[in-house]
């Protein structure tokens, strides 16, 4: 099997995904190093994770599609801007790097990453858990999937325990 | 007292800059750039946000990006724009040639009673603006230099960003359709995306 972060990008290639905005985390150092090598993605570094949630929007009016690529705390920051989202029905698929769960060292990340799946569902995202490498490629592709298919906002959780906590 | 104010009138900008728009795309913030733009007439053509305060410049990133091949203006207000001030950072390292953004700046939150904004008397968007990379910055006060600006939007090979002086005064509430739903669908379809 391929490594499963080289599964993601695959899916996100197959769903003909043009446009990445993102927040660095480390979760997802490899899939930005994907992205921005990829010549039909444009990959949009982000000084905060909800301009990317406007940035798809702007996609999307265009005919492309995009994704954005966050740590569980930019989850926080995009709250309100979720509602151009729902209220305009755009598609929408984020890809969260978890922190502040499985084996924690910095408590100041618990507060959002222990509410982030909580703070989606209450804003109508539908989200999706991946605990093991197997699962990763097609959970995201079946994300892709009912968001573009269905103009609906999505969450790919990407669990701690699957990156592996930060070693301090 | 705005007869002695050497600033522009909102409406008289607005209608400046979209005299001659030909296939511009129109995203516009909220709420008083969304008036302003419904004033000349709605039109497909135009995004308005009537919530998401912040979101204008990275809408118009995002469809500026999408489409290449079309001409994107952004029409904002100082307090949109300051809540959304990151957006011209991520703006400045993507500078796709066409795109451009114009702030009305009348120093004031204009839909909330008038109160004071940063730009008011510290920020200046403009500096703000040049700081972020964004090489074609305009300050413009007067009639001569925004329609100088408003050519430049169907032309330029770099991201423009311009302040927009104008009076600090209410113009009358014209509305826009407000269903997100509408407003994305027809936008597509005006801008010939199929899917």
């Amino acid at each position: 099997m391929a490594d499963w972060r080289d599964e993601i990008f695959a899916a996100l290639k197959a769903a003909n995904i043009r446009q990445v905005g993102y927040v660095p985390d480390a979760g997802h150092a490899r899939l930005i190093d994907l992205c921005r090598a990829e010549p039909t993605i444009r990959a949009v570094p982000l000084t905060t994770e909800e301009e990317g949630v406007a940035l798809a929007a702007g996609a999307w009016l265009g005919g492309q599609r995009a994704a954005l690529l966050m740590q569980s705390s930019g989850v926080g920051n995009c709250i309100n801007m979720l509602s151009l989202t729902k209220t305009c029905r755009f598609p929408l698929v984020m890809l969260v790097a978890m922190r502040g769960e499985w084996a924690e060292f910095n408590p100041w990340q618990v507060p959002m990453g222990s509410r982030t799946q909580a703070a989606l569902e209450l804003c109508d995202v539908l989200v999706y858990r991946v605990e093991r490498p197997e699962d990763a490629g097609e959970t995201v592709a079946a994300a892709l999937d009912i968001a573009f298919n269905g103009d609906l906002a999505t969450a790919v959780l990407l669990s701690q325990r699957l990156l592996g906590a930060k070693r301090w | 007292m705005s007869g002695n104010d050497p600033r522009l009138n909102r409406r008289a900008a607005i209608r400046l800059l979209l005299a001659d728009r030909r296939d511009l795309l129109v995203v516009t913030g909220l709420g008083s750039t969304s008036w302003d733009a419904a004033s000349l007439g709605d039109d497909d053509r135009n995004f308005y946000l009537w919530g998401a305060m912040g979101a204008a410049a990275m809408v118009g990133l995002g469809l500026a990006l999408a489409r290449p091949d079309r001409r994107v203006l952004v029409v904002t207000g100082d307090g949109e724009m300051l809540m959304g001030l990151g957006s011209l950072a991520t703006i400045g390292v993507q500078r796709p040639p066409n795109l451009a953004i114009a702030v009305f700046d009348n120093g004031r939150y204009g839909e909330t009673g008038m109160q004071a904004s940063h730009t008011d008397s510290a920020v200046n968007l403009t500096g703000v603006a040049r700081a972020c990379g964004i090489e074609q910055v305009f300050d413009i006060a007067d009639e001569a230099a925004l329609r100088q600006f408003a050519g430049l939007v169907h032309r330029a090979e770099a991201t423009l960003f311009a302040r927009v002086t104008i009076r600090a005064e209410d113009a009358p509430r014209v509305l826009p359709p407000r269903d997100g739903v509408l407003l994305k669908a027809r936008s597509r379809r005006a801008i010939g995306v199929e899917n």
